[in-house]
């Protein structure tokens, strides 16, 4: 019973979307907003508060046993604390609290910001090392992707013809590549959707 | 080692240094980069200015403070045009750092359209702000059945019921498109579920790195306009005549572009020479 619930769970939920995208009754609807929109933040609630448990937990752990990198899970806990302490205080405004605005604005945005802006420096590192012309395909890869790097850029009489040639290598072997990728992967989106519906996949529920 | 295998073999921190001092140089340097204005951020432009005074449209902005630097400027472009053409904006954050960031544009859209036309706009009256709730996919599916189910309140708690503007607006098919400025998977719940599903005209507006994965939409119309990453948004500052931070952004990225096509050409230089080189030896 223990395996067998979740597949029968699992089973009636998977035919039950898929059949109610299809029929937009009002019954449908009413049973779509019922199920699918007020379980999953409910349920999400109680896995929010286990993934705190358990990141404090781990987080603590570190600390006592001096594990690697240790430092790091002290300013994880003083970071989880301390906004969750501002979020909290009267006048009980949530993340519209002013000292959770000021750390926002003050803090997440110029870490996330820097975080994000170092990728330029290891993308143009990537670029001087992988785009050699070792290979024609690598050859094309490379001129593809300074043709596109190029499109924007003030080269007078040349400016109008590059940035056409870029234009088509985004729409037309960009588009058929990215096309390919996305059929490909929607089928496989469906054939794994159809074997955890019908119980072919069963990896999900662990060992036991 | 001779001149070539050191182009070859540059220290990376070379490299690093090299576009470091370029940043700081075209930051500081004044000149502009001519913008080209392509067909997929016309297209949305010309959209939103074929809408009537009263009109409404859906501003998804999901993204985080680490893309703001690209998407920022697109939502503060969108967001000119439509309060000057009166059109009302049902805004959303689908991603859990957006609410702060969505706040603030509207901030400074409101401020900013106070000071051109001196006209005040009106929470609730001119523009709506949902906030932010977890699991896209199901809120972009809720909103499309009503508004009220996924978002009984809006940000400031204020229960949708009572704001004016929305007292004509009940789900999807009350907006006239659906402008999604976005760094995340958000995009593609909105084409499938947002537009798939509820057949709402969509717009996007992504990072620079996402846009290729878009094109394919744009061709099938399942989106009628795209603005791709910088260049995107300075295309659509240009378009609404407020050249502004993306539009300065766009000399840092040509210089920095042109640093690292010098950087792929001096490897491929090295390169040929140092594999001449070994031939030669072979022989």
């Amino acid at each position: 019973m223990k395996r067998q619930l979740p597949l029968i769970i699992i089973f009636i939920l998977g035919v039950f979307m898929v059949v109610q995208y299809h029929v937009p009754h009002e019954s449908s609807e009413f049973f779509y907003e019922f199920v699918a929109l007020d379980w999953p933040p409910i349920i999400g609630m109680f896995a929010l508060t286990l993934g705190i448990i358990s990141l404090v937990r781990v987080s603590i752990n570190r600390v006592r046993q001096r594990q690697d990198n240790w430092q790091y899970s002290i300013f994880t806990l003083v970071a989880l604390t301390v906004i969750m302490i501002a979020g909290f205080l009267p006048p009980f405004k949530g993340p519209e609290a002013t000292s959770v605005r000021w750390m926002f604005d003050r803090m997440i945005i110029p870490v996330s910001a820097t975080m994000f802006s170092l990728l330029a420096f290891f993308i143009a590192s990537a670029s001087y090392r992988a785009f050699r012309a070792r290979s024609v395909l690598a050859t094309i890869l490379l001129v593809a992707a300074v043709i596109v790097m190029l499109r924007f850029f003030p080269l007078g009489p040349f400016g109008d013809p590059i940035a056409a040639t870029a234009g088509w290598i985004l729409n037309v072997p960009n588009l058929a590549a990215k096309r390919a990728i996305i059929i490909g992967v929607g089928l496989g989106i469906v054939s794994t959707a159809l074997k955890v519906i019908l119980g072919v996949e069963r990896s999900y529920l662990g060992r036991d | 080692m001779n001149i070539f295998e050191k182009m070859f073999a540059f220290d990376r921190r070379w490299v690093y240094l090299m576009l470091g001092v370029a940043v700081v140089i075209a930051v500081k340097v004044p000149f502009t980069v001519p913008i080209r204005i392509s067909k997929e951020a016309r297209n949305i432009h010309l959209y939103l200015d074929t809408l009537k005074a009263g009109d409404a449209i859906h501003l998804a902005m999901d993204y985080d403070p680490s893309v703001m630097a690209e998407l920022q400027p697109m939502t503060d472009a969108v967001l000119k045009q439509c309060f000057q053409r009166k059109v009302k904006v049902v805004v959303s954050a689908l991603h859990q750092f957006g609410p702060a960031l969505a706040a603030r544009a509207l901030d400074t859209a409101v401020s900013k359209h106070f000071e051109l036309t001196g006209e005040k706009l009106v929470n609730g009256v001119d523009y709506v702000f949902l906030g932010y709730k977890p699991y896209p996919a199901l809120i972009i599916l809720g909103m499309g059945q009503n508004y009220r189910i996924p978002f009984p309140t809006d940000y400031y708690n204020v229960p949708l019921d009572s704001l004016p503007m929305m007292d004509r607006i009940r789900n999807y098919s009350d907006v006239k498109a659906v402008i999604n400025i976005s760094g995340t998977s958000a995009t593609d719940w909105w084409i499938s579920y947002g537009n798939g599903r509820y057949g709402i005209p969509l717009a996007i507006g992504v990072t620079g790195v996402m846009a290729t994965d878009y094109y394919p939409y744009l061709q099938t119309n399942q989106i009628f306009g795209m603005l791709g990453g910088m260049v995107g948004a300075a295309e659509y500052e240009t378009l609404v005549n407020t050249p502004g931070p993306a539009v300065e952004s766009m000399k840092v990225q040509v210089v920095a572009h042109t640093i690292v096509i010098i950087f792929i050409i001096i490897g491929n230089i090295g390169y040929f020479a140092t594999r001449r080189k070994q031939r030669q030896n072979i022989v």
